[in-house]
C-alpha cells in the first residue's frame, strides 16, 4: 500500500533530476571543465619536458624576452649532444636488454605457477597464491640493502645481470596474479574435453590454456617491460660504472654534474628514455588498462 | 624427439619419488630453469596412451588412467612453482631474513658485522633525523594519499560518465603512471627550479598574484609539499584507473531503483557508490600507501633529502646510511623499522580483502 502511494512522488522527484543532469550547460560545467583541468595538469609536464628538450639555452633561460610556453627556433642541439657526447645510446641498449631479460624471465616463472595454481589444484595451492600475492607487498625499499649483500655474494655486482635476476622479485608475483584471474576466466571444460580425449597436461597447457590466454600473456609481458624499464633503486644500488647504467639512473647520476644544470640535455634525456614505454604503452594500451583493472579485481 | 621424451620420463620418476620426502623444491629448480623442457608435451608412460585418442578405449581405462594421473601431478606441480617460487625464495625471502639479521649487526661495506643486538635501533631513536624521516614519511603518506584517493575518486567518477574519445582520454590519462618516475621526477625539479619555474613565471608575470618567484625546493616546508605535489600527480592516474573499474561493476539497476524511491544524487553517492566501492577501495588504498610510505625515487631525484635533511623519507635515509655510507646495519636497521608500518597496512588489506570471498577455489569449485 505504502509502495503505491509513494510511486508517483518519487518519479516525479527522479525524472526532473535526470534531465537537469543531462542539460548542456550543467554537464559541461560538471564533467567537461574538470576533466579538462585534470587532463592539462597530468600532461602539462610532459608538455614542459618536451618543450624545453628543443629550446636553445639562450630561450630556456630567458623568459622575459620568450614566450617560455613556446619555442621561437627549435634546436636538436641538446639530442644531438645527448647521442653522440654521452653514453646515452648504450644506456638505452643496457635497459633495453634488462627489461626485456627480466620480463622472459617472469612470463615464464608466472605462467608455470599461475597454472599450477590455478589448473593443477593441490592441497595448498591458496596458500602459494597467498604467498606470492604478499610477497608483491614487499617493498624495494626493504629488500635493496641486504640484496645489494646478496648480489655481491654471487659475484653479480655491477652487472646487468644481477638486474635481470632481482627485478622478477616484484614482476612474478604481479604476473602470477594477473594470469591465475585469466586462467580462471577460460572454461575448465575445455581442459576436460582435452583430457578426456587423452591429452597430457602439458599438451593442455601448450595448445589450449596459452593460446587463450594470450591476452593476459601480453598484459603480464607489458606491464613487466614497463615496471622494469621503469625500476630505479635496484639499479642505483648495484650498478656502479656508467656503462651498464639503466637510463632512469644514468640520467640522474651522469647527467646531473656540477651547480649549472643542463636543463635542456635532462630534459631531451627525459624524454627518449620515456619515449620508448610511452610508445609501447600506446601500442597495447587496451592491454595495459585491463591487466590494472583486472589486477585489481581479483 | 623421441629420447627426450624418455628422457623426461626418467626425470619425472626420479624427483616424483623425492618429492614424497620433502626435497622436492631443491630437486625441481635446475631442471625447471629450462622452460623448454617444463613446456614439453610429456609422454604418457605404458601402452595405454598410444591409442588414447580412441573413445572406446579412454572410457574402459579411466580408473587406471586417474590413477595415473595423480602420480605425475605433484611433480608437475612442483615443476610449474619451481622458477617462481626459486626466484622469490633466492631473491626476495632470503634478503627480506637478511635484512632483518644485518639490522642487528654492524656490518659495513667490505666488513663482516658481528651481533649487536639492538644497538642499531637503540641509536636509530635517539637520532633526529630518524625521527625526522618518520615523521615525514608519515605526513607524506597521509596527505600524499588523501590527496590522490579524493582527486582519484573524482577523476573516477568524471570517467564514469558518456562522452566521446573516452577510452583515447583514459589512456592518456595513465601517462604519469607509465612513464619512469625518476624522468618524471626530473621534469619536477624543472618546474620547481627557483628561478626558471614556470609555475612561478605564471604567479608572477602573468597573473601577477606574486611579486617574487617561489623558493620550491630551498626551504622545509616548501619542499614538502612540492614532493607531495609530485607524487600526487605521479599517484592519481593509478587510483583513478583502478576505481573506474570498480565503478563498472555496480549494477545500474541499483541507481535505478534509489531514483525511483527519490534519492538524491548525493544519497546515491553515499549509499550505493561508496559501500560498493569499499573493497576495492581497501585495496587500491593498501597498495597506495604501502608504496608511498616507501617511496624513494622521487625524493631521491628532487631533493636528495635536503633542504637540511628535512625531505628524508626512511626509504632514502636508509639508502643515504646504507649504500652511500657504507653502513649496512644501520641502514637495514632504518629499513627494518618500515615493517611494522607496513604489516599494519597489509592486515588492513587483509580484512578488506576477507569481506569478499576473494580466494580462488573457494567461490568456483
Amino acid at each position: 500500500m505504502t509502495d503505491t502511494v509513494a510511486q508517483p512522488t518519487a518519479d516525479a522527484k527522479a525524472a526532473p533530476d535526470t534531465m537537469a543532469w543531462d542539460s548542456g550547460l550543467r554537464r559541461l560545467m560538471m564533467i567537461y571543465l574538470p576533466l579538462g583541468c585534470f587532463v592539462l595538469i597530468l600532461l602539462f609536464p610532459f608538455y614542459w619536458m618536451a618543450i624545453t628538450s628543443f629550446k636553445p639555452n639562450a630561450e630556456l633561460m630567458n623568459y622575459k624576452d620568450n614566450n617560455p610556453f613556446w619555442i621561437s627556433s627549435p634546436t636538436l642541439a641538446h639530442i644531438k649532444h645527448l647521442l653522440f657526447n654521452t653514453a646515452y645510446p648504450r644506456w638505452l641498449t643496457t635497459t633495453m636488454l634488462v627489461a626485456v631479460g627480466s620480463t622472459t624471465l617472469s612470463l615464464i616463472a608466472s605462467t608455470l605457477a599461475a597454472y599450477a595454481i590455478e589448473r593443477l589444484r593441490f592441497r595448498g595451492s591458496p596458500y602459494v597464491g597467498l604467498g606470492i600475492y604478499l610477497a608483491y607487498l614487499v617493498p624495494p625499499s626493504i629488500l635493496f640493502i641486504p640484496l645489494a649483500t646478496v648480489v655481491v655474494q654471487f659475484g653479480l655486482f655491477d652487472s646487468p645481470l644481477a638486474l635481470i635476476l632481482v627485478y622478477p622479485t616484484f614482476l612474478v608475483p604481479f604476473c602470477t596474479w594477473l594470469l591465475i584471474g585469466y586462467f580462471k576466466s577460460i572454461p575448465y571444460e575445455l581442459e576436460e574435453c582435452a583430457l578426456v580425449d587423452g591429452a597430457t597436461r602439458l599438451q593442455i597447457l601448450r595448445r589450449i590454456t596459452l593460446p587463450l590466454a594470450v591476452p593476459g600473456l601480453i598484459s603480464a609481458g607489458i606491464f613487466s617491460f614497463t615496471l622494469s624499464w621503469n625500476e630505479f633503486i635496484y639499479a642505483l644500488a648495484f650498478i656502479q660504472s656508467g656503462a651498464n647504467k639503466t637510463v632512469p639512473v644514468a640520467i640522474l647520476t651522469e647527467l646531473v654534474t656540477g651547480d649549472v644544470y643542463q636543463w635542456g640535455a635532462l630534459m631531451a634525456g627525459s624524454l627518449l628514455g620515456s619515449l620508448p614505454v610511452a610508445i609501447f604503452y600506446s601500442l597495447f594500451v587496451d592491454y595495459y588498462v585491463s591487466s590494472l583493472t583486472g589486477a585489481v579485481k581479483e | 624427439m623421441t629420447s627426450r621424451h624418455s628422457g623426461m620420463v626418467r626425470n619425472h620418476q626420479t624427483s616424483g619419488a623425492q618429492m614424497r620426502t620433502g626435497k622436492s623444491r631443491d630437486s625441481g629448480f635446475d631442471s625447471a630453469h629450462r622452460p623448454g623442457m617444463t613446456l614439453e608435451p610429456r609422454k604418457d608412460k605404458g601402452p595405454m596412451s598410444v591409442t588414447a585418442l580412441s573413445t572406446h578405449g579412454a572410457i574402459a581405462r579411466q580408473p587406471s588412467w586417474l590413477v595415473r594421473l595423480f602420480d605425475y601431478k605433484p611433480f608437475l606441480i612442483v615443476m610449474c612453482l619451481a622458477p617462481a617460487i626459486g626466484l622469490l625464495t633466492v631473491f626476495l625471502t632470503y634478503p627480506l631474513g637478511l635484512g632483518i639479521w644485518l639490522a642487528f649487526t654492524d656490518t659495513t661495506i667490505g666488513r663482516r658485522g658481528t651481533y649487536v643486538g639492538l644497538e642499531n635501533f637503540q641509536y636509530l631513536l635517539t637520532d633526529p633525523l630518524w625521527w625526522n624521516a618518520v615523521f615525514y614519511s608519515v605526513v607524506y603518506t597521509g596527505v600524499a594519499t588523501f590527496g590522490k584517493f579524493a582527486l582519484g575518486f573524482w577523476l573516477a567518477l568524471l570517467l564514469n560518465n558518456h562522452f566521446p574519445f573516452k577510452s583515447l582520454l583514459r589512456a592518456i590519462i595513465l601517462l604519469p603512471w607509465i612513464v619512469p618516475t625518476v624522468l618524471s621526477a626530473l621534469a619536477f625539479w624543472w618546474i620547481y627550479d627557483p628561478q626558471f619555474s614556470i609555475i612561478s613565471y605564471l604567479l608572477v608575470d602573468v597573473l601577477h598574484w606574486r611579486s617574487s618567484n617561489i623558493d620550491f625546493l630551498g626551504s622545509p616546508w616548501p619542499a614538502r609539499f612540492s614532493l607531495i605535489a609530485a607524487n600526487i600527480w605521479r599517484g592519481i592516474p593509478f587510483v583513478a584507473i583502478s576505481l573506474l573499474a570498480g565503478l563498472q561493476t555496480i549494477s545500474p539497476s541499483l541507481y535505478e531503483a534509489a531514483m525511483l524511491d527519490g534519492a538524491s544524487a548525493w544519497q546515491r553517492f553515499r549509499y550505493i557508490t561508496f559501500p560498493m566501492m569499499m573493497p576495492i577501495l581497501a585495496i587500491v588504498m593498501t597498495f597506495s600507501i604501502i608504496f608511498t610510505f616507501t617511496d624513494f625515487q622521487l625524493v631521491y631525484a628532487i631533493t636528495r633529502g635536503g633542504p637540511v635533511n628535512s625531505t628524508h623519507l626512511l626509504a632514502t635515509l636508509a639508502f643515504q646510511r646504507g649504500i652511500a655510507g657504507g653502513e649496512l646495519g644501520e641502514g637495514a636497521a632504518i629499513a627494518v623499522s618500515m615493517i611494522p608500518f607496513l604489516v599494519f597496512a597489509t592486515l588492513f588489506s587483509y580484512f578488506g580483502l576477507a569481506r569478499r570471498k576473494w580466494q580462488q577455489g573457494e567461490a568456483n569449485d
